[in-house]
């Protein structure tokens, strides 16, 4: 009972401009890719997916986009019914039958080539990765060029995979196809589509 | 029982959704067409239906629209998007291409460089470049996927063959970031150099169609072209009439029957703007060439001439019949003919002509030419 | 100093000024009213719920009244509202075979269980112009035969019965049927898809590519098997309650065409279909969709394509109303500055053409000289 009351409350308030708000933020990180863009979200999920992530959820999610949850979120059965509730989503079975993912655990996170990279024909037709991170400043700095990017665009993201650039490179390849990343921690968010190429490692 | 009801910009929060999905996928794989589930609008495709989409889902309250039509604000196309979105959106709009968050256009690129932060969204017909060689969806995606573009080039060199150049003056197909060969949508050649590593995020929103692409900023934007037959842009002889810029793109106005011409901004605010400014062309009130234009070919028929005997020059809106008095601020001009080619040619056809004269062109940019 | 021109605005607001007052007409005649469109014009509704795809015959007959009787401006009217209504979710097939039947005629049988009932037909009236319809003389209530006596099976079972016409299946490896209102159009589309399409597609566009495939452009040979007028209740399925309610009724006209098929090493001869299902009441464009239907399956039953009826994306991708007359239309915008762009190259092109000769007239001269 109480799982259930728990279930409807935390949504957004104003859906119809809180939406637009956070897809505003998300559609300006993903043009401007490693670059941060700040908003306050005003979304309350239960733990522990987190209120940017279930913004942003709240924002893209629906009956027709599949999710898939990292087993951090998809043991916590408050989560599942919060975003059944209130995204009408449905939970895909497996990573490459999702148009979106979630994880509260991105360093342990399947190989990025487990998840839908969409066709040649229809490159559109993959998943996009959402991660609940520590930090965006305080992890190893990764320096990015490609389309959106000026120059160059450095981020440093805490808590993804040890290999991530070596699995980076390989997303690159495949372009088109290939995943889109969604990266947030706390009320900071930044993309990096697959059209970012990794530069350099620097530090 | 029925009465209808609209939701804020008018598309519901589902087909918003959908949209917004289909738009970030778009800026991931800049060039790419994304296929969406274009909705009817309240206007007819093939008016800004998928142009419309876009920016209605993108659209909030804090947004200044600006809305322009073949670079003006005021065609009457571009007013009734601009109402559309004043109403069910209720948000401020602007004609200042400086002061606007997102821009909608048709067949235009405003001449002011875009700034950081703005969104240009271009209402698209035909999103298939290579609709035009292959009719057939199921072939020009493999092409797609294949990068398969050689039917393209031909197509280009036939025109070279045949005309001596390449025949294709507006939706002139560019290649993004060495990938997608993709349609700019009918604006003329002269804007595909705006396109290269413009600092907005550019959306392309085809409704009929039901394809969204998008170029995000500072991406690589060439048109194609040859070895010896480089990509350049059309030229304008005569500086507009109105406000004196030249390097901007110009309407040409018929004045009269008698082959009586203006040739004056396409782009309105660009051209208010410098007459603000104090820039005058030849036929503006307080430009000195005003009052000494020769009057060959006799005296503009403009609606309601002045009585003090000063002509009018026809409104660059085409009147509609029956839509009443066109009121139109006089400027006191004369009409002024020009021959018919000298105002308006191609660079590519000045073959010879010394290097200062493509000065008056648009400035060639990186990027631009063979790759 | 000449000011920004904002003639557009008010050329615009005196347009639909001019437009209201057309609509209204002489204000001396009484002004119609929704009732009498939807009762008197029930056909003309009856095409603008089909093609605007939107059963609501109040909102159909504003429409109509709305675009002064322009039934394609009501169906983009009815479209435009449509797309803004929120999805509650998706019906149970309806069953035509429980068809509340008001006029259903076979031309394969004679007779057959259910029997031929004409019911409100042009078919056999004489195209006599009756001026007693100018006033309202009085009309005699309709004769309603209460409760059918025996169920009135579709031809389809019938045939199906004896294996004589092929079954009834969409051949597309997907479990549900789509939604072409939430999927972005890809091809080759599946029959369901490709149906849900005809079904909103233009009457007009249908019944020239039915009529062309009658006169050799990929003819099929088609009977009639079964044309049916009539109500159907609509369920909808409830999660929550876990069982179909119904929600109302509404009307439908079907038609089963019965082609010939030769057969082939896989598949003894049997009779193929087409199929025609439509909001409304217009076997016209029933029967047409049926045509189109079945030609359009000649990928799937081994047939050559040789005409633009078995071509799915021509045929599909031009069948809208609402699409071909916004892009046919779309024409009279302004595209002055594509034009200044064409007439540009073809003044440079003009004088590239006659330079040479000009040049070339001395020299030929001196030549000969």
């Amino acid at each position: 009972m109480q799982a259930e009351a728990h279930m409807l409350e935390g949504g957004f308030a104003e859906p119809v401009l809180e939406a637009q708000a956070t897809f505003r933020a998300v559609m300006d990180a993903m043009a401007r890719p490693a670059g941060i863009v700040r908003i306050g979200p005003n979304a309350t999920p239960p733990a522990p997916l987190t209120p940017l992530a279930g913004a942003i959820a709240c924002t893209l999610l629906d009956a027709d986009t599949p999710v898939w949850l990292d087993p951090l979120l998809s043991g916590s059965e408050a989560v599942r019914a919060w975003l059944g509730f209130h995204t009408g989503t449905r939970f895909a079975s497996a990573p490459d039958e999702a148009t979106f993912a979630l994880f509260r655990d991105p360093a342990g996170m399947p190989p990025l080539d487990q998840f839908a990279q969409g066709t040649q024909e229809y490159p559109d037709r993959s998943t996009t990765l959402i991660l609940q991170l520590e930090s965006l400043e305080s992890g190893p700095p990764l320096t990015f060029g490609g389309p959106g990017i000026k120059r160059e665009a450095t981020i440093a993201p805490r808590g993804l995979p040890a290999d991530f650039a070596a699995q980076w490179a390989e997303n690159t390849r495949r372009f088109p196809r290939g995943v889109d990343l969604i990266l947030t921690a706390g009320d900071a968010l930044a993309c990096l589509p697959r059209s970012a190429r990794l530069m350099e490692r620097e530090g | 029982m029925n009465a209808p009801t609209y939701n804020f910009a008018y598309l519901d929060e589902q087909t918003k959704r959908m949209i917004r999905r289909a738009i970030l996928k778009a800026i991931a794989i800049p060039g790419y067409q994304v296929p969406f589930a274009s909705r009817e609008m309240p206007m007819p495709y093939g008016w800004g239906t998928g142009g419309v989409q876009v920016t209605a889902a993108i659209l909030g309250p804090d947004d200044v629209l600006k809305v322009i039509d073949q670079g003006a604000d005021d065609t009457t196309n571009a007013v009734s998007i601009r109402k559309f979105f004043q109403r069910v959106a209720g948000i401020g709009t602007t004609t200042s291409t400086g002061d606007a968050t997102i821009i909608q256009t048709r067949h235009r690129i405003p001449e002011q460089p875009l700034h950081e932060g703005q969104v240009l969204v271009y209402q698209v017909p035909i999103p298939e470049p290579l609709r035009f060689l292959e009719p057939r969806e199921t072939e020009t995606r493999k092409m797609h996927a294949l990068e398969e573009y050689g039917l393209m080039h031909v197509k280009l060199y036939e025109d070279i063959a045949r005309n001596g150049h390449i025949a294709t003056t507006y939706a002139y197909p560019v290649k993004v970031e060495g990938r997608y060969v993709m349609d700019p949508s009918p604006t003329p050649k002269f804007d595909n150099p705006k396109m290269h590593m413009s600092a907005a995020l550019q959306l392309f929103g085809a409704g009929r169609e039901k394809r969204i692409y998008a170029l995000p900023p500072h991406t690589e934007v060439v048109s194609l072209d040859f070895e010896d037959h480089p990509f350049e842009v059309q030229r304008f002889d005569k500086p507009c009439a109105l406000c004196g810029a030249e390097q901007v793109y110009l309407d040409e106005v018929v004045l009269d029957d008698r082959g009586g011409r203006m040739f004056v901004c396409s782009d309105t605010d660009h051209c208010e703007t410098r007459r603000a400014n104090g820039f005058f062309g030849e036929m503006a009130e307080g430009g000195h060439d005003a009052q000494t234009s020769p009057l060959r070919g006799g005296r503009t028929e403009g609606p309601g001439g002045g009585e003090d005997g000063t002509n009018i020059p026809p409104p660059l809106t085409p009147p509609l019949k029956g839509e009443g008095n066109l009121s139109r601020p006089v400027a006191g001009v004369g009409s002024c003919k020009t021959s018919e080619t000298s105002s308006f040619d191609c660079v590519a056809q000045a073959e010879g002509t010394p290097p200062g004269r493509t000065s008056s062109g648009h400035p060639p940019l990186k990027g631009e030419g063979s790759r | 100093m000449y000011v920004a021109v904002k003639g557009g605005e008010a050329a615009i607001d005196n347009a639909h000024r001019l437009l209201a007052d057309r609509r209204r007409g002489d204000r001396s005649v009484p002004a119609l009213t929704l009732d009498q469109i939807a009762e008197q014009l029930a056909l003309g509704v009856d095409r603008v719920m089909s093609e605007g795809s939107l059963y609501d015959r109040r909102l159909a007959a504003l429409a109509i009244k709305q675009a002064r009787g322009d039934l394609i401006e009501a169906v983009f009217l009815v479209r435009a509202y449509r797309t803004t209504l929120p999805r509650f979710g998706y019906a149970e097939p309806v069953d035509t075979g429980a068809m509340l039947i008001e006029r259903r005629v076979s031309a394969c049988y004679k007779d057959l269980p259910g029997g031929q009932l004409l019911g409100p037909t042009f078919d056999y009236t004489h195209r006599l112009l009756d001026e007693e319809l100018d006033g309202d003389a009085e009309v005699g209530p309709g004769r309603l035969r209460m409760g059918a006596e025996e169920p009135v099976s579709r031809i389809a079972d019938i045939l199906g019965a004896e294996g004589l016409i092929e079954e009834d299946l969409d051949p597309s490896p997907l479990d549900e049927p789509g939604d072409i209102n939430q999927t972005p159009m890809e091809f080759p589309l599946s029959r369901a898809m490709r149906l849900q399409s005809l079904s909103r597609g233009d009457e007009g566009f249908l019944l020239a590519l039915g009529y062309s495939t009658q006169r050799g452009y990929a003819r099929s040979h088609p009977f009639a098997g079964e044309i049916r007028i009539g109500e159907v209740e609509v369920e909808v399925c409830s999660p929550e309650l876990g069982f179909a309610v119904p929600v109302g009724r509404v009307q439908l006209t079907e038609c089963q065409m019965v082609n010939q098929f030769k057969g082939s090493a896989k598949a003894p001869p049997q009779f193929t279909r087409g199929y025609g299902l439509i909001f409304g009441q217009s076997e016209r464009k029933a029967m047409a969709m049926a045509l189109c239907d079945r030609a359009l399956r000649a990928e799937e039953l081994g047939e050559d394509i040789v005409a633009p009826p078995q071509d799915q994306e021509f045929v599909i991708s031009h069948c809208d109303n609402v699409q071909a007359t916004g892009f046919v239309e779309h024409l009279k915008l302004p595209h002055y500055v594509d034009f200044q762009a064409e007439l540009g190259l073809v003044r440079s092109m003009r004088a590239e053409h006659a330079e040479p000769r000009d040049e070339s007239l001395p020299d030929m001269k001196e030549a000969a000289e």
